[in-house]
């Protein structure tokens, strides 16, 4: 038992500190995703609101790939398929030579991608539940259209999209996992990295899996105080 | 002449090369998720019911489940089994069970099913729980028998309110099936990773992409049917049109061989 304080210890040979880095390798790889991916979502929903129908078939088909695709699979083609292309780019113009893309930013595309897709589905029935009514009062007091979404629409979507974005936060969130695997050091690279060299993978995976737990947790604290703040105007019934 | 328009598409000469060896793959990555999928709607559906459970220590225990398998991730679940559990191996062997956590495949089976039954109790219990209350008390006041209540009332219409993310859940499953390549599992995911180690050629990343495509758009076709036939009743004074695509005509003999 004291085996294992000493090997998760913040101390010398203890790997609370490689531990806690990757924590926060994962939580600013989630974080910076996070945005990235619902404004695509709510682009996409809208998108498939338009009059136009070949904007729409184009967000059909983006929710259609990008939910139907292993995010493992979608992760390694944009890792790898944005370095080939980058690299004909460049020979293009003459550069000759390796370019190794950043798997940061591979995570970012890619994860933001998947959540775009699933955000999109969120969004789109949050926007069902906004009346009619909402956007012609708003015109009426001649708020132009962007302002009236911010000011009248955006408030309301929120509140009807929390929780389903919630769950996509969830997600988001266990799937940066995939992430050691372009080998970025976030939470499960670290613990790879701590199994090889102390042969004890019981002990880290299993921390590995209450890190995320607790990860979950503080995410659900985060999204009841949202939902708090979003309902705040909202009377029920 | 087929050839010739398929060489249009794609590459020909790495078709001759892997093309096998990638339904292979996707052979294995359906056969991973179907038994996955199938065992873990039974312990599913045990968990949803002792989530619903008068006693408070079934309740809380299949609780704390949900809540570990839905909480982490099935990477960090599979390798904690695989790397984890596979290290323990005097004691397996004590137990006569090495033979199963030698084996990256039974190791990747067991993940995929605890973390599919902790998922589908969900979605099974909010079934149970969407069933009216008067069902529960009509067949109790006919004088059925609890165990028959639940096969023949309860069960049947939980199941419509299941079904739909039911099938979501399967093709989560597809997807997150790609993740047993990490283990040495020759699935689609990891046929796919062999073949461009080998050619480093991109487009098998796209056959792949492809390939799962296919898989998920089946499932949700075929989910459709299911969905169609399960509330049937539902419909019952509209009038229904004649079905007649192979798909349909399938389905029909092989859910109901009877009625002709």
């Amino acid at each position: 038992m004291q085996d294992i304080f000493s090997l998760l210890s913040f101390s010398e040979g203890g790997w609370g500190s490689a531990l806690a880095a990757g924590t926060l390798v994962t939580l600013t790889l989630a974080l910076t995703t996070l945005p990235v991916g619902i404004f695509l979502g709510l682009a996409v929903a809208l998108m498939a609101r338009s009059r136009s129908p070949r904007v729409r078939a184009a967000a059909t088909v983006f929710t259609t790939i990008f939910r139907g695709l292993p995010e493992l699979l979608t992760l390694l083609i944009v890792y790898y398929g944005g370095q080939i292309l980058i690299q004909r780019l460049m020979a293009a113009m003459g550069y000759e030579g390796q370019i190794q893309i950043n798997a940061f930013l591979a995570g970012v595309i890619a994860f933001g991608l998947v959540l775009a897709a699933f955000s999109s589905e969120v969004w789109m029935g949050a926007l069902n539940t906004i009346q009619r009514g909402q956007y012609e009062a708003a015109s009426a007091l001649g708020l132009s259209k962007w302002l009236s979404f911010r000011l009248v629409v955006f408030p309301q979507l929120m509140r009807a999209a929390l929780p389903g974005l919630s769950n996509n936060w969830l997600t988001l969130l266990k799937d940066t996992s995939l992430i050691s695997t372009i080998s970025l050091v976030d939470i499960m690279r670290q613990t790879n990295l701590a199994v090889g060299a102390t042969k004890q993978p019981m002990v880290f995976y299993l921390t590995a899996c209450f890190i995320y737990l607790l990860l979950s947790a503080g995410s659900g604290l985060a999204f009841t105080f949202l939902e708090r703040r979003a309902n705040r105007g909202h009377v029920r019934g | 002449m087929f050839r010739d328009l398929l060489g249009l598409v794609i590459d020909l000469d790495l078709l001759d090369r892997y093309g096998w060896r990638f339904l292979e793959g996707v052979g294995v990555t359906a056969q991973l998720v179907a038994i996955s999928f199938t065992l873990g709607s039974i312990l599913g559906l045990l968990l949803g019911l002792a989530r619903l459970s008068n006693r408070r220590a079934l309740r809380w225990l299949s609780g704390a489940y949900v809540y570990f398998f839905r909480g982490s991730p099935l990477l960090a679940q599979l390798f904690l089994l695989y790397y984890g559990l596979g290290s323990l191996r005097t004691l397996w062997t004590d137990l006569g069970l090495w033979w199963f956590f030698r084996e990256a495949w039974y190791c990747a089976l067991l993940a995929f099913t605890l973390n599919t039954a902790a998922y589908q109790a969900e979605i099974f219990r909010g079934g149970i729980q969407a069933v009216p209350r008067g069902q529960r008390e009509a067949a109790a006041a006919l004088g059925m028998h609890k165990v028959v209540t639940f096969v023949k009332v309860i069960f049947p219409q939980a199941m419509i309110v299941a079904l739909r993310p039911l099938g979501n859940e399967l093709i989560l499953m597809v997807k997150a099936s790609a993740i047993a390549s990490l283990v040495t599992i020759y699935d689609l995911m990891g046929v796919t990773k062999l073949a461009f180690s080998r050619s480093y050629n991109f487009e098998l990343y796209l056959w792949a992409a492809v390939l799962y495509l296919l898989i998920v758009e089946c499932i949700r076709r075929l989910w459709a049917v299911l969905e169609r036939r399960l509330t049937r009743h539902l419909r019952a004074g509209e009038l229904q049109p004649v079905q007649t695509t192979w798909l349909s005509r399938m389905t029909k003999s092989v859910l109901n061989p009877n009625a002709q």
